[in-house]
C-alpha cells in the first residue's frame, strides 16, 4: 500500500477518532506519520480551520460576498483572507481585531465559544491597536535601518520602547497594579506625551481601513 | 545560556519525563503541556521576513538569559544543527517535527533535565512544553505557569482582552493551551473496545489520536488524549477536565480490559508476548516500526506479570534509543537504513539480555 501523500510505501496506519464523520484511517509513509504525529495539530490546522471555515461560510456567505472577504486585507501585516482560509494561519495579532466580525463565527464553530476566561497577563499591550502600532514601528525602524537612516531607526527605536513601557503601565494599572520590566530593554527614554501623539498617529490609518475591504485594498 | 549542547552525551539517557516512574505509569507514559505565546511586536511567523526573525530570536533570548534560574538551560541554534540531531531533539520530543523541518532563525531552550523546553519561532513565536513521567498534569501545569509568568515579565505577550492569549492559528486562541496525555491501551486493544471507548470521548471536546491504526501489520496500541478547545474554558478546567476526567475513566477502562485478560487465561496473549519478545532478542535486522510494534507488546506483558525479567524503564529506554538518530549518535557515526536496521537488532539484544 502506497502512502496517501506521496508515492513510498505506506508503514504507519494511522486511525484519526476526532473526526465528525467518525473514525478515519490514513496510509502514511514514515515521513508523513511523523509530520502528522509531532504536529499536536493533527488533522492540521489548515485542515481544521478550513473545515470550520467552510462550515460557517457556506451557511451565511453568498459566492460574491466570499470573493470580496477573500480580498480583504489586513492594513498591518498584509495578509488576505484568502491567504488565511488557505493556511489556516494568521498574519498578526491585528488580524483578530481586522477580521473581527470573519472570526467570530469561526471562533463559535471550534471553541464554542468566543470569550477568554483564565489567565491573564499581569502586564500586557491592552489594546489591539496599540500591538498593530508595535508591529508597525517595528517594520518602520527595519526600513529605516534598510535605508541606512540610523537617525530616524534609532528614534523610532525610542518610540517603540515608549510605547512598550505605555501599554506594560496600562495593563498592570488595569490588572494587578504591579509593573514588573526589564530595566534595561524597557527602560523609559522619552516622555509620554510624545509617545501618546505617536500612538494616535499611527493609529488612524488603521481606523480608517476599517471601514471595509474597499478601504484595505488601497 | 549553555551553548554547548551535546546530543551524542545525551544519547545513552532519558529525559526525565521517560523514566517510566509516576502515577499510574503501567498506562500513562508521559504528561505533557504546552502554552503558545507571541510577541506583542512581532507580525506571526507567516508575515515574518528572515530578520524578523532573527530579531525575535534574539530579542528572545537576550531577555530569557536574564531570568533568574534560566541560566543552565541550553539553547540550541536549529539552524545550524545538523538533520541527524534536529531528528535526535524530535525523537526526545523536545521539539516538534515542524520546527525540526523548517527554515531560517528558530531555536530551543532546554532546561538540564529535559522537563521543559521553549521553542523559538515554532508556528507561533514562542511554544513553551513540560513533560512528565506518568500521570501528572498538576505539577505540570503549576511549572509551566510560573515560566510562563517569568517569561511574560520579560517579554510583551500578544493579548487581547476579549480573546486573550493571540496565537497564528484560531484553534490555539484563548489559553494556548494544550494538555496532552500519552496512553498505552494494549488491553483495549485486544478487546476491541478501544473505539467505543474513544467514541465516547468525541462529545466531550477531547481529541484522541491513535499512533498506530487496527488493520495494519503493526497494530498499535498508544494513544494520545488531548484538549481540543482552548478558548472559553480556563486553564484550570482545561486541565481538570483531561486529567481529572477523561484519562481515569481510560485508565479504568484499561484495567478491566487487562483484568479480563488475565482472569480468562489467554494462550493468545501469552503466545503474542512471547513471540515477541522472541522477535526482539533474535532478529537479526529489524525496523524502527516493528520494535516500537513488538516493544509495546513486551511492555504489556509486563504490566501483565508475563514477562519478569524486564523493567519497564528498560522498555521506555528502548522506545526512543531504538529510533533512527538516537540509534546514530549512540552507534557515533551515520548509518543507512539497512545498517541501521541490523545495529538496532544488535542493540535489543544486549539490552534485554539476550545478547548472542
Amino acid at each position: 500500500m502506497k502512502c496517501q501523500h506521496c508515492e513510498k510505501p505506506a508503514t504507519f496506519h494511522i486511525t484519526d477518532l476526532t473526526g465528525d464523520s467518525g473514525p478515519q484511517i490514513m496510509h502514511l509513509c514514515e515521513q508523513h506519520a511523523r509530520s502528522f504525529l509531532s504536529s499536536d495539530k493533527s488533522t492540521g490546522a489548515a485542515a481544521s480551520v478550513s473545515g470550520a471555515l467552510a462550515k460557517s461560510l457556506n451557511l451565511e456567505t453568498a459566492k460574491e460576498e466570499l470573493a470580496e472577504l477573500d480580498q480583504k486585507e489586513c492594513p498591518v501585516c498584509g495578509i488576505t483572507f484568502y491567504e488565511f482560509r488557505n493556511t489556516g494561519r494568521l498574519g498578526c495579532s491585528y488580524d483578530y481585531e481586522y477580521f473581527q466580525s470573519d472570526l467570530e463565527p469561526l471562533l463559535t464553530n471550534i471553541h464554542d465559544n468566543t470569550k477568554h476566561v483564565g489567565k491573564r497577563p499581569a502586564r500586557a499591550s491592552a489594546l489591539a491597536d496599540s500591538q498593530a502600532n508595535l508591529i508597525q514601528l517595528r517594520r518602520e525602524m527595519e526600513s529605516a535601518i534598510g535605508e541606512e537612516d540610523y537617525e530616524r531607526a534609532g528614534k523610532v527605536r525610542d518610540q517603540l520602547r515608549d510605547l512598550e513601557t505605555q501599554l506594560s503601565q496600562v495593563a498592570a494599572e488595569q490588572t494587578t497594579g504591579q509593573m514588573v520590566a526589564d530595566p534595561e530593554d524597557l527602560q523609559q527614554t522619552g516622555d509620554s506625551q510624545k509617545t501618546g501623539e505617536a500612538s494616535r498617529a499611527a493609529n488612524s490609518p488603521q481606523s480608517s481601513d476599517d471601514d471595509g475591504p474597499a478601504g484595505s485594498e488601497t | 545560556m549553555n551553548t554547548t549542547f551535546d546530543p551524542a552525551s545525551l544519547a545513552g539517557q532519558t529525559g526525565n519525563w521517560l523514566r517510566g516512574t509516576g502515577a499510574e505509569s503501567d498506562i500513562v507514559i508521559s504528561s505533557r503541556i504546552r502554552l503558545a505565546r507571541n510577541l506583542a511586536d512581532f507580525p506571526f511567523i507567516r508575515r515574518c521576513t528572515e530578520e524578523d526573525r532573527v530579531n525575535l530570536q534574539r530579542t528572545v533570548v537576550q531577555r530569557i538569559e536574564k531570568i533568574a534560574g534560566w541560566q543552565n538551560d541550553y539553547l540550541v541554534d536549529l539552524d545550524s544543527l545538523s538533520e541527524v540531531d534536529r531528528l535526535f531533539l524530535v525523537e526526545r520530543q523536545l521539539i516538534s517535527r515542524e520546527l525540526a523541518d523548517g527554515d531560517g532563525a528558530r531555536a530551543v531552550t532546554i532546561d538540564p533535565e529535559e522537563r521543559h523546553s521553549v521553542m523559538i519561532n515554532e508556528e507561533d513565536h514562542l511554544r513553551i512544553q513540560v513533560m512528565r513521567s506518568g500521570l501528572d498534569l498538576d505539577s505540570a501545569w503549576q511549572t509551566i505557569s510560573r515560566l510562563d509568568d517569568q517569561l511574560e515579565q520579560a517579554i510583551l505577550y500578544a493579548y487581547h482582552p476579549h480573546y486573550g492569549y493571540l496565537t497564528a492559528c484560531p484553534t490555539n486562541v484563548g489559553t494556548g493551551l494544550r494538555v496532552s496525555v500519552m496512553l498505552h491501551l494494549p488491553g483495549l486493544v485486544i478487546t476491541r473496545q478501544i473505539d467505543k471507548v474513544f467514541r465516547s470521548m468525541r462529545r466531550i471536546n477531547v481529541t484522541v489520536r491513535g499512533l498506530y491504526g487496527e488493520g495494519s501489520q503493526y497494530t498499535g496500541d498508544f494513544y494520545q488524549v488531548s484538549n481540543q478547545v482552548t478558548l472559553g474554558r480556563s486553564e484550570d478546567e482545561l486541565v481538570q477536565l483531561v486529567g481529572n476526567n477523561v484519562v481515569p475513566r481510560i485508565i479504568e477502562y484499561e484495567r478491566k480490559a487487562r483484568s479480563f485478560l488475565i482472569e480468562k487465561g489467554s494462550q493468545d496473549l501469552l503466545d503474542d508476548v512471547s513471540r515477541a519478545m522472541g522477535i526482539l532478542t533474535m532478529a537479526k535486522k529489524i525496523t524502527s516500526e516493528e520494535t516500537m510494534h513488538y516493544l509495546s507488546k513486551v511492555r504489556m506483558g509486563i504490566n501483565l506479570g508475563l514477562v519478569d525479567d524486564v523493567e519497564i524503564a528498560t522498555i521506555n529506554k528502548l522506545f526512543i534509543h531504538t529510533q533512527p538518530a538516537h540509534l546514530q549518535k549512540i552507534h557515533g557515526g551515520t548509518m543507512a537504513t539497512a545498517d541501521r536496521n541490523v545495529r538496532r537488532a544488535d542493540y535489543l539484544q544486549q539490552h534485554l539480555g539476550y545478547s548472542v
